[in-house]
């Protein structure tokens, strides 16, 4: 389905630009007459939509930019001074640090719904590999962000996350030394964090081309799950989902400006607003809620597993729940895409996002009984999902019959009204 | 020309491979200066040592100072710390060894062998939990001590006792012991 475009330039300065850089029906063939499916839900926007985010992400921290100082000593009152002198600087910095929220909770939707319906599976693992990466990286942003204002939060949670790399054996101490560039999170830190705060976004954005082209040469999934098989299946994508990704996105941005507008530290903590003391660590330190499940996974390893420690062990852990991501397409032994037509794989869809809601609300909890205990216990179930239930419920589930076409789920004709 | 898989190595085969090797190294020389620029820089380095005044830290009073950017807690412990944390049987302690860097490597856990020369009475140590590098609670009189009455990391649970050894939870390791000494019965240098 690649977008074998019938672009033909109109205007004089249109044919001199096509027959030196055909960028123009590059464009067209992409976005303008590509064949979409004509039975995208409204989960398909959120692609969409964590696009806009990151646009929004780079114009505000760019701006930002402008106004920020790098330095152990200015870092927290020049955000200070964005939020009190800077002209609207308090809007352009609460929708910056709200944004990152509003960006992960679109990427969150739009992984689960990868999952739900089969988005991940041949011919599409590449596209699906991307997107796993394109989740570090955002991650590793938005922790590398969320150090720049030099808060109590910001300097602990830097400091108990470059810890983990001490974990490693052997090299772990030096690797953390030369990640902060001294003995402790301070200045040399701070200053790496923002230029690659500054650099990753942008990486961010050449990786979003692959994945999106990675997945135009299949063409999107959709609802059903079977691939389009005539041009009755299709519909071009503008102006049918231009639009619909357009209303969606404005919704969207409704949802977002009530937290920027009304809500604006309701997912922060107030201890980020405690300028960072290396001498105090507060109370309770507590990742930002997107971080949280991994967080939850990581403190479960409270037990030694043969030879590896379990501070080690919780580090393998951590960073397994997100490897476990990038091999899915083969964990998954199904040749049926969509969980409409597998009523198992179904259930454990949903119990797999209870497991992970569980986890997001242990990793806020203290580290104490009973929290430990039902953090093990999620901690097994996320992994059992991908490593036990997918390989065996291929080849076990009898899944429902799957339509012929889009054409034929659209009319209803499985008697599924889709 | 013909070049058959049976042909003698040309001189242009062999000028191939010496160029491919020297431009390797030379990367590798280049990318070295990339990655050491990351390591502490010679201001961070020159912070290595400080001296500090303890007359006015009474018996079980604590203060706590910084080396190297990291707080360094000082203890004058009570009779009753020194005999609670003497009393404990080696094979209780998760971590055996001494973690003192004024001592041999393998020196075992004892609490002669965390406290300072001649001096049990003072604990000297880097107030940094050795699990995920938080600074643990314990310093001041109000705060939680945790359940062997020494320090509480209240990041993910660890327990250390008056000796400053982890008693129970995840940290794998003792509290450091850094290098310093006493130089004068007020004087403590540390680094």
């Amino acid at each position: 389905m690649a977008g074998h475009s019938t672009y033909e330039p109109q205007n004089a300065g249109a044919k001199w630009l096509e027959r030196r850089l055909p960028v123009l029906s590059l464009v067209h063939g992409s976005f303008v007459a590509f064949p979409t499916p004509k039975n995208l839900n409204y989960w398909w926007t959120f692609g969409g939509i964590a696009f806009f985010m990151l646009v929004v992400q780079l114009i505000t921290g760019i701006v930002l930019v402008m106004h920020y100082t790098p330095h152990e000593t200015l870092a927290f009152l020049s955000v200070e001074h964005i939020m009190r002198d800077v002209n609207y600087g308090w809007l352009i910095r609460y929708l910056h640090m709200n944004g990152a929220s509003m960006f992960f909770i679109a990427v969150y939707i739009h992984i689960f719904r990868g999952l739900y319906y089969g988005s991940y599976k041949e011919p599409r693992e590449i596209a699906w590999i991307l997107g796993v990466l394109l989740f570090l990286l955002m991650m590793a942003t938005a922790f590398m962000g969320y150090v720049l204002p030099w808060g109590q939060m910001s300097l602990w949670g830097a400091t108990v996350i470059t810890n983990l790399f001490s974990a490693i054996p052997i090299v772990g101490d030096s690797i953390t030394t030369w990640l902060w560039g001294g003995f402790s999170v301070g200045n040399p830190t701070l200053n790496r964090f923002f230029s690659l705060h500054y650099l990753l976004p942008f990486v961010i954005v050449g990786i979003v081309i692959l994945h999106i082209w990675a997945f135009h040469v299949a063409g999107n999934n959709n609802p059903v799950g079977v691939d389009p098989k005539s041009e009755k299946d299709t519909i071009p994508f503008h102006p049918y989902y231009t639009m619909k990704d357009l209303f969606a996105i404005v919704v969207f941005m409704i949802f977002f400006s009530w937290f920027a507008f009304y809500l604006p530290n309701y997912m922060g903590h107030p201890d980020n607003y405690i300028e960072a003391n290396p001498m105090v660590t507060p109370a309770h330190i507590v990742p930002e809620w997107y971080f949280l499940p991994f967080y939850a996974i990581l403190r479960a390893i409270t037990f030694d597993i043969g030879p590896i420690p379990s501070k080690l062990g919780g580090v393998i852990a951590m960073f397994g729940a997100i490897a476990v991501l990038f091999v899915l397409p083969w964990l998954d032994t199904s040749k049926v895409r969509s969980a409409r037509f597998r009523p198992v794989y179904k259930f454990f869809f949903w119990l797999f996002g209870f497991t992970c809601v569980m986890l997001g609300w242990l990793g806020a909890m203290p580290a104490e009984q009973p929290y430990v205990a039902l953090a093990q216990v999620f901690t097994a179930l996320y992994f059992a999902h991908f490593l036990i239930v997918l390989p065996v419920l291929g080849l076990i589930e009898t899944p429902r019959k799957v339509p012929d076409s889009i054409n034929d789920a659209v009319l209803g004709k499985t008697g599924e009204a889709a | 020309m013909e070049h058959t898989e049976t042909a003698e190595p040309t001189r242009r085969d062999f000028l191939y491979i010496a160029t491919g090797a020297v431009g390797a190294v030379g990367a590798g020389a280049l990318a070295w200066p990339f990655i050491h620029q990351m390591n502490p820089d010679a201001s961070a380095l020159a912070l290595a040592s400080i001296e500090v005044d303890v007359s006015a830290v009474e018996v079980g009073q604590s203060i706590t100072v910084t080396w190297r950017g990291k707080p360094v807690f000082i203890r004058q412990r009570t009779e009753q710390e020194i005999a609670e944390a003497a009393a404990v049987p080696l094979s209780d302690l998760p971590d055996q060894f001494a973690r003192n860097s004024n001592l041999e490597d393998g020196a075992d856990a004892s609490d002669a062998n965390r406290a300072a020369d001649g001096k049990e009475a003072w604990l000297v140590m880097v107030g940094v939990c050795t699990h995920l590098g938080c600074v643990p609670l314990g310093q001041k009189n109000g705060d939680n001590k945790g359940e062997f009455g020494g320090w509480f990391c209240p990041c993910h649970g660890s327990h250390y006792d008056t000796a400053g050894r982890i008693r129970k939870g995840p940290a794998p390791e003792n509290m450091l012991v850094p290098p310093y000494k006493f130089t004068t019965d007020d004087t403590v240098v540390i680094g």
